[in-house]
C-alpha cells in the first residue's frame, strides 16, 4: 500500500519536475515590442488605447466593491469607453483592488501574463502601496511594484468612485504621452521579477512565462 | 473589361458604406440604451475607437491556421450574404450582385459563418469556447426551421427565389408589403430574427457573465479587429435582408436606414424586457411556435397558390 502511494506520488513529482521540459506550454520568453515608428500613427494609436480601456474582470481583494458604482448611472465610466472584458485575452487594463494575498498572487501573474501588449496595471488601494492596513500580514505582500509594472496607484482606503475616476484620467494622460509601457518594462527586467515572484510563491507549478 | 472593374469598384463602396453603417447603428444603440438608463453613455463612434484599438496592439497569440481561418469564414460569411441582396433596390451602385437563386444561398451563408467559427473557437482549445460554440450551434439550427418555413411561403407566394424579384413585387404602396399580404411568414421570419440577430434573450452562446464571451474567448488583437468588422457588416446585413424580405425593400438610402434601424429596435425592446434564455429554452421554443406559425405559412400558400 505504502508502494502504491509512493509510486503515485513519485508520478506527481516527476511531473512537477518535468513541468518544463514538457511539449505542452511555449517555451520561449517574450520579446519587447516597441511602439510604432510614425509619430502621426502613434499618436493616433495612443488616443484609441486610452478612449477604449478594457478592464479585466478580476477582482483580486476587497477594493473591486469599487468597481460596480462606476458603472451604475450616478458615476458612468462607460462614457469614457471604459468597459469590462472577462478574458484576459482582451483586456488591457489590470486593477488589482485592495490586498493581494500570495495565493492570489499566483493566478494575478497568470493572468497578467496573458495579456497583450500593451497593459497596464492600476494600483487601487493603499495596499498596493506600502501593504496599508494588513502591511504585517503573513499573507499578502506590501509592494506590488516588486511583482508587477503599475503604471498607477490610486492611494486610499477604500478610494471613493470620484478618486478612481480621476486614476483612470492619469492613466489615460500616460497614454496619451506614451509613458505607460508597463509591458515592455515588465519583460526588460523578467529575471528580476521572476525572482520576487519565486522567493514568495512557495508552491511555483506553472510554466516559467504563462503565455 | 471595363463593366467589371466598373462592379468591383460599386462592390467596394457599397461594402464601405454598410460596414460604417452598421459601426455607426451598434454605437447609437448603445447610446440610446445609456440614455434609457439614466446614464450619459459612451459617444455614438465608440466602436470605431475599439476595432482601431484592437488593430494598435502590439503582440498576439496564434493557436493555429484553423484559429486565424476562423474569423475569416466568419467574415466571408458576412460580405458574402450583404453581396447577394439589393441594399437599396434599383440604384446603380448599391443593387449589389442578386441572381435567382439566391434565396438559397442567403440560407447558406448564415450558416457557413457560425460553423467557421466554431472550427476556429475548437482550435482555440478553451472549454468555454467549446460550450460556447455548442450552444451556438444548437441555438442556430433551431432558429434556423421557422427562417426556412417563412422563406418557402415567401418564395411560393411571389413564385420565385431571387431577392431582387421579392422586393420588385413589393414596391406600390404599403398594401403590397409581405406584411400585409403574408402576415404569417412574417410573423415567422421576424421571430426566427430574433435567434438569428444573437441579441439578447438569445444571447447564451456569449454571455458575459457565465461563459467569457464563449467562442471568442481566446481571440486576441487583429483577430478581434477581424471579429469586430464582422459584427457590424453580418448585423447590417441580416437586417437589409429582413427589410427585403418582408418589409418592402427600400429604394433611397434614408428610406434603408430608417427602416433597418426600426427592424433593429425591435430586436433591442424584446431584449430589454426579457432576461437570457437557456439553450433548451429556446431551442425548444423555436420548435414549437415559431415553426408552427411557419407550417401554417407554408400550407395556405401550398394550397392557395
Amino acid at each position: 500500500m505504502d508502494k502504491e502511494k509512493d509510486g503515485v506520488l513519485a508520478t506527481i513529482e516527476e511531473a512537477r519536475k518535468s513541468f518544463n521540459e514538457q511539449d505542452y506550454y511555449c517555451q520561449e520568453l517574450p520579446k519587447t515590442v516597441q511602439p510604432v515608428a510614425n509619430k502621426i500613427v502613434r499618436g493616433f494609436y495612443n488616443w484609441a488605447q486610452a478612449n477604449s480601456l478594457w478592464i479585466l474582470g478580476f477582482g483580486t481583494g476587497c477594493g473591486s466593491i469599487e468597481l460596480p458604482p462606476l458603472f451604475t448611472p450616478r458615476y458612468d465610466v462607460a462614457r469614457f469607453g471604459i468597459f469590462p472584458r472577462p478574458t484576459p485575452r482582451q483586456a488591457g487594463v489590470f486593477i488589482i483592488s485592495g490586498y493581494l494575498s500570495v495565493k492570489t498572487l499566483k493566478r494575478v501573474i497568470r493572468s497578467y501574463e496573458q495579456m497583450q501588449n500593451p497593459k497596464f496595471v492600476l494600483g487601487l488601494g493603499s495596499c498596493t502601496v506600502n501593504g496599508g492596513m494588513y502591511f504585517d500580514s503573513y499573507n499578502t505582500i506590501n509592494r506590488l511594484d516588486y511583482y508587477l509594472p503599475v503604471d498607477v496607484y490610486i492611494a486610499g482606503c477604500m478610494p471613493r468612485p470620484e478618486a478612481l475616476m480621476k486614476g483612470f484620467e492619469t492613466l489615460k494622460e500616460q497614454i496619451r504621452a506614451g509613458k505607460a509601457e508597463g509591458a515592455n518594462h515588465y519583460v526588460e527586467n523578467l529575471e528580476w521579477y521572476k525572482a520576487n515572484q519565486k522567493q514568495i510563491i512557495k508552491d511555483w507549478d506553472m510554466p516559467e512565462y504563462n503565455w | 473589361m471595363d463593366g467589371i472593374v466598373l462592379k468591383v469598384v460599386y462592390a467596394i463602396l457599397s461594402l464601405l458604406l454598410i460596414f460604417n453603417y452598421g459601426m455607426l447603428v451598434i454605437g447609437v444603440t448603445a447610446k440610446i440604451v445609456a440614455r434609457a438608463h439614466g446614464r450619459i453613455g459612451p459617444p455614438f463612434y465608440q466602436p470605431y475607437i475599439d476595432l482601431l484599438k484592437s488593430i494598435s496592439m502590439r503582440t498576439s497569440v496564434h493557436h493555429g491556421v484553423m484559429f486565424w481561418l476562423g474569423p475569416v469564414f466568419r467574415l466571408t460569411g458576412g460580405i458574402g450574404l450583404y453581396m447577394l441582396i439589393p441594399a437599396v433596390y434599383g440604384s446603380e451602385w448599391l443593387q449589389n450582385f442578386s441572381f435567382s437563386g439566391d434565396l438559397i444561398l442567403v440560407i447558406y451563408f448564415i450558416f457557413f459563418g457560425m460553423l467557421g467559427m466554431a472550427l476556429g473557437a475548437g482550435e482555440s482549445g478553451h472549454p468555454f469556447s467549446a460550450m460556447g460554440i455548442m450552444r451556438g450551434l444548437a441555438h442556430t439550427t433551431a432558429s434556423e426551421v421557422p427562417f426556412a418555413l417563412a422563406i418557402i411561403a415567401v418564395a411560393a407566394q411571389y413564385h420565385t427565389l431571387s431577392i431582387s424579384d421579392i422586393v420588385a413585387a413589393q414596391q406600390g404602396g404599403i398594401g403590397h408589403w409581405t406584411l400585409m399580404t403574408n402576415p404569417l411568414a412574417t410573423l415567422a421570419g421576424m421571430l426566427a430574427y430574433l435567434g438569428m440577430m444573437m441579441h439578447s434573450p438569445f444571447d447564451l452562446h456569449m454571455a458575459p457573465q457565465e461563459i467569457p464571451v464563449g467562442p471568442v474567448t481566446e481571440y486576441n488583437s487583429s483577430y478581434l479587429a477581424l471579429m469586430q468588422s464582422n459584427r457590424s457588416i453580418f448585423a447590417s446585413a441580416k437586417l437589409i435582408l429582413f427589410m427585403n424580405l418582408f418589409f418592402g425593400g427600400a429604394t433611397s438610402i434614408p428610406e434603408m436606414v430608417v427602416k433597418t434601424f426600426l427592424i433593429f429596435f425591435f430586436c433591442v425592446f424584446v431584449g430589454v424586457v426579457f432576461p437570457r434564455f437557456r439553450v433548451e429554452q429556446s431551442v425548444r421554443w423555436f420548435l414549437k411556435l415559431p415553426t408552427m406559425i411557419g407550417v401554417l405559412a407554408v400550407f395556405i400558400y401550398a394550397v392557395h397558390g
